[in-house]
């Protein structure tokens, strides 16, 4: 028997798995306009949000539903055994009796791996914490490869570079497609330096800067992340942060013709309306494949 | 006239023990964390003793009586004290004498250094990490993958 396969963190893959889950989710892609498949067909899904997703869930739900499988939802944890004072472990043991793989969203970092020891089915991380988000990573470079190049791209990640959850598996991934990236944010919110250290010494190329004006002609995608009013002690030094990387038309007036700008969502205010309608911006594209590439994903660990 | 011995020189300032473990060159100030590490507390029974800033500050001992100390218990020393000689005695002669080895991976011996790690809460999972050594020791949280360089000692549960 195949040992339970778990996706848990994007630096447990090697580049071929990783191209192996993209090459599915195109494949995929296609059943995403034209109604549904049999592929999962009595399977079920349960997904367990311990914090509050949207777009995650639901395309989720989607996906599974597209493959013709069942998603039962844990429902709000505030309802729940959860409530009652139920740890996650005995929750997950549960919940791997009922379903053919969990999906888990949690606060705590590390809960995703931790749930992975107690269950008897897949775990699929969909965020714990400011820890791991495999999928967002794996639509990330799906994203990257149909809408510009992944092998060598040019890349400037903005914003919150310290606290933003996506920011280091996606470099991570990144490097193993020999990227240049270039880290631009305030200096509050750089990256710490143990995990630039950890991705250096793994071969990636980066460069940091704390000025868009130095890479916006340079690079093939922006990949701008949201800066979060929590992380600064007062209002008035948010707002000069968050304004002085906020993309407008002009900030664009230098970039590459084949740009493209990318944003996990949601944004707030990081990027102004008047982008959307440009040839640049490709971030409801890119949550759109959200939906391909959890397929791909649950088909390979259901299928 | 017969020349007179200095001081410090007439007497060990710890007798040497008949057998149990000798544990030389642990890092100057880091004897009491090395018998954190060994699980040892008040309540232990062991007679032992304890010698701190020798030769000039330059390092600490640890003297365990009767007790043979094996590498896997001793080897986690390594995290705080990467220099650490176990010299085991036998009626008073060192019958064996290594230097401790840094293990790949260590469980329920340093607590996370991250607050939001699931080691830190009241789940069933002992706090795990795997260990690469550059130019420091690196301890790296097997769940959060937080990376812990500098004072591990602050972290020992």
């Amino acid at each position: 028997m195949n040992p339970i396969q778990h996706i848990i963190n994007i630096q447990s893959f090697s580049r071929g798995e990783i191209n192996r889950i993209l090459d599915r989710a195109a494949q995929l892609e296609p059943i995403t306009h034209s109604g549904v498949s049999d592929i999962l067909a009595g399977k079920i899904l349960v997904t367990l949000f311990c914090e509050p997703s949207t777009r995650t869930r639901l395309s989720f739900d989607v996906a599974m539903k597209r493959l013709g499988g069942d998603v039962i939802d844990f429902g709000p944890t505030e309802e729940s055994a959860v409530a009652k004072g139920e740890n996650l472990a005995d929750t997950i043991s549960v919940m791997g009796g009922y379903a053919d793989a969990i999906v888990l969203r949690h606060p705590k970092e590390g809960a995703a791996r931790m749930a992975s020891e107690f269950s008897s089915v897949p775990v699929i991380n969909a965020g714990d914490g400011a820890g791991q988000h495999p999928t967002q990573t794996l639509l990330d470079l799906y994203t990257i490869r149909k809408e510009s190049k992944l092998n060598n791209v040019k890349i400037a990640i903005v914003g919150d570079l310290k606290y933003g959850r996506t920011v280091y598996s996606l470099t991570h991934a990144l490097s193993m497609y020999n990227a240049e990236i270039y880290l631009v944010s305030p200096d509050q919110l750089r990256m710490p330096d143990s995990l630039k250290r950890d991705l250096t010494d793994k071969g990636a190329k980066i460069t940091e800067t704390r000025d868009l004006d130095d890479v916006i002609g340079v690079v093939d995608v922006l990949y701008i992340t949201r800066i979060q009013k929590e992380r600064f002690p007062d209002l008035g030094e948010y707002q000069a942060v968050a304004g002085s990387y906020k993309i407008t038309e002009e900030t664009l007036k230098d970039a590459k013709d084949n740009l493209i700008i990318m944003h996990p969502l949601p944004r707030v205010g990081e990027i102004d309306p008047g982008v959307d309608k440009s040839r640049h911006a490709v971030y409801f594209k890119q949550s759109f494949y959200g939906v391909p590439v959890r397929m791909a994903i649950l088909s390979m660990v259901m299928g | 006239m017969k020349q007179e011995t200095p001081p410090e020189k007439q007497e060990l300032r710890v007798r040497r023990i008949r057998n149990g473990t000798v544990i030389d060159h642990i890092a100057a100030g880091q004897a009491l964390n090395v018998l954190r590490i060994l699980g040892i507390t008040d309540r232990s029974t062991e007679v032992m003793s304890v010698v701190m800033n020798v030769s000039d500050r330059k390092k600490d001992i640890v003297k365990i009586e009767d007790r043979e100390l094996n590498p896997g218990e001793v080897d986690e020393i390594a995290l705080i004290s990467p220099d650490a000689i176990i010299n085991i005695i036998r009626d008073y002669k060192v019958t064996d004498k290594h230097k401790v080895v840094l293990p790949s991976e260590i469980e329920g011996v340093v607590r996370c250094i991250n607050p939001n790690c699931i080691t830190n809460t009241d789940e069933p999972v002992k706090p795990r990490f795997t260990i690469h050594r550059g130019e420091k020791v690196e301890l790296h949280c097997v769940y959060c993958r937080r990376i812990i360089t500098d004072r591990i000692a602050d972290f020992l549960i």
